[in-house]
């Protein structure tokens, strides 16, 4: 067997727990809803609208930079690993590449980006 | 039709998959219990001790209690996501354990003791990690409520921020051992010290992100009880609250697990104990599991020493000062392989210490480097109306 297969047993060992932990409440659970236990939560007020409004625009920014330096990440990887047979050229390389990222870093700084307020 | 080799195979694997499942859930009952111990006892007082001698039936009357509740199905909530985004943060954290060498090869009777092992060890484990983070935001976002929303994605921009951090502080290690695998890494560690030694100002930053990646004190907002109730949790009751609480736990553990594995010997044991009986560095479980005790004992005196960072702290800390300090060091350590490889790993032990206490040193500095604003005042921008941190 191969090593994803030892993976992928696991994951539906752990996958299969989690659906019988929730399966056996179910079973064994009462059940008794009314119209005001399964209402929203708002501190105890009747909820208004959808609770899926819209929200700051940070979170989308935030995420954005996160796949940009994360790419950068994933560049890393390979590179560390094969680092000790690369040599000097490898690390300019690498130095290279992270000044044109910090470029970008810097720029975001400025802009604010990072504030939250 | 395969032949018996492979439903051997097939068999131990599933019996190991269930031992370790069975053993995190076992570990993250008496680790609430352990937890509310200790607490109490660095706040002066006795924890749980009715249930049980010393409270040990604590866990069980609490998991017991949480099966026969009643599970409310919220009428605003999306069904399908609701249900399944317990189920997808605690199956992420129960497989990413199984990557974790406990012992050498054949040391479990015979058997590896560990599920799977990947190539990639490292990096598979971190991506298997991280995918739990959908099954918080989509809890949240389920929900139907405001405040899970605001949970959700509060909790979503944290772990993610700092994942970079983790990733990146990771970096150094590969360089130096030129593999990702752990049982590579650990029998470097074996070989040539351990990685905290070489990559101390690493292990700073590493501690640090995966005390936000678990959403652990002081990070935790996306469940800050006095700010927005419980956060992603909120409209989460019955046995599905406690899959949320198993996937933190069993993630606090594997956390450990790899903090333990990359910096402090993993499942290596002391040589000096050699003498004595020999073969004991090699005794599979013992000593991980000794690390990942000491790790989960800092994970709860954290928690009760520390307060809370408000949220564009947290956000500014982990993009303006753990993310350049990782990078930093991935740039040091690239430096010194390439160009003072000669002069052995001393010195990057030394520079490594030096970075380390000058961090300790200037952090009032950084503190107020990270905590002023870096953009120029706009004067078109009026003035905020909204409240700090209200984001």
């Amino acid at each position: 067997m191969s090593e994803f297969a030892h993976l992928i047993v696991m994951l539906l060992i752990a996958g299969g727990i989690g659906v019988l932990a929730v399966v056996v409440s179910i079973l064994l659970g009462p059940k008794k809803p009314s119209a005001s236990k399964l209402m929203p939560y708002e501190s105890g007020n009747d909820p208004e609208g959808t609770g899926r409004e819209r929200f700051p625009v940070h979170f989308y920014l935030v995420a954005m930079l996160f796949i940009v330096f994360d790419i950068e990440t994933a560049f890393f990887y390979p590179l560390a690993v094969a680092y000790q047979n690369v040599g000097a050229f490898a690390f300019w390389e690498m130095v290279t590449f992270v000044i044109l990222v910090l470029v970008g870093y810097f720029y975001i700084l400025k802009k604010g980006v990072l504030e939250w307020n | 039709m395969p032949d018996t080799a492979w439903w051997l195979d097939l068999l131990w694997t599933v019996v190991k998959g269930v031992l370790v499942a069975f053993g995190l859930l076992t570990t993250f009952a008496y680790m609430t219990l352990v937890e509310r111990r200790l607490l109490a006892r660095m706040q002066i007082r006795w924890g749980p001790n009715r249930v049980g001698p010393l409270g040990l039936l604590q866990p069980l009357a609490d998991a017991v209690k949480s099966i026969f509740k009643e599970d409310l199905r919220i009428t605003k909530a999306d069904q399908l996501v609701y249900t399944l985004a317990p189920l997808i943060a605690i199956t992420c954290a129960l497989t990413a354990f199984g990557g974790i060498p406990a012992g050498p090869a054949g040391s479990f009777f015979g058997l590896d003791p560990w599920v799977y092992k990947l190539d990639v060890g490292v990096i598979g484990l971190l991506a298997i990690t991280s995918m739990g983070v959908y099954g918080i935001f989509l809890g949240g976002w389920a929900s139907g409520s405001k405040y899970p929303l605001l949970g959700g994605l509060r909790s979503a921009a944290q772990i993610i921020s700092y994942e970079l951090g983790m990733g990146l502080s990771i970096l150094g290690i590969l360089m130096l051992v030129g593999s990702a695998s752990f049982q590579s890494i650990v029998g470097w560690q074996a070989n040539n010290g351990w990685l905290i030694i070489f990559q101390l100002f690493a292990f700073a930053t590493f501690l640090v992100s995966s005390f936000a990646e678990v959403n652990r004190t002081p990070f935790d907002l996306p469940e800050a009880e006095q700010e927005l109730v419980a956060g992603y949790l909120t409209e989460y009751s019955a046995i599905k609250w406690a899959l949320f609480q198993m996937a933190e736990y069993v993630n606090m553990i594997t956390a450990s697990a790899l903090m333990s594995t990359l910096f402090f010997g993993g499942y290596k044991g002391p040589v000096f104990l050699e003498g004595v009986i020999p073969g004991i560095s090699n005794w599979p479980f013992i000593w991980l599991i000794l690390k990942i005790a000491f790790f989960l004992f800092v994970f709860i005196w954290v928690r009760a020493t520390l307060p809370r960072l408000r949220y564009d702290q947290l956000m500014r800390f982990g993009w303006k000062l753990i993310f350049p300090l990782a990078l930093t060091n991935t740039i040091v350590t690239g430096f010194y392989l390439t160009y003072f490889r000669s002069a052995g790993l001393w010195p990057l032990a030394l520079l490594g210490l030096i970075g380390f206490v000058l961090l300790v040193v200037l952090s009032d500095r950084a503190r107020k480097l990270w905590n002023t604003p870096t953009h120029r005042p706009d004067a078109e921008r009026p003035a905020a109306t909204r409240p700090l941190g209200g984001d």
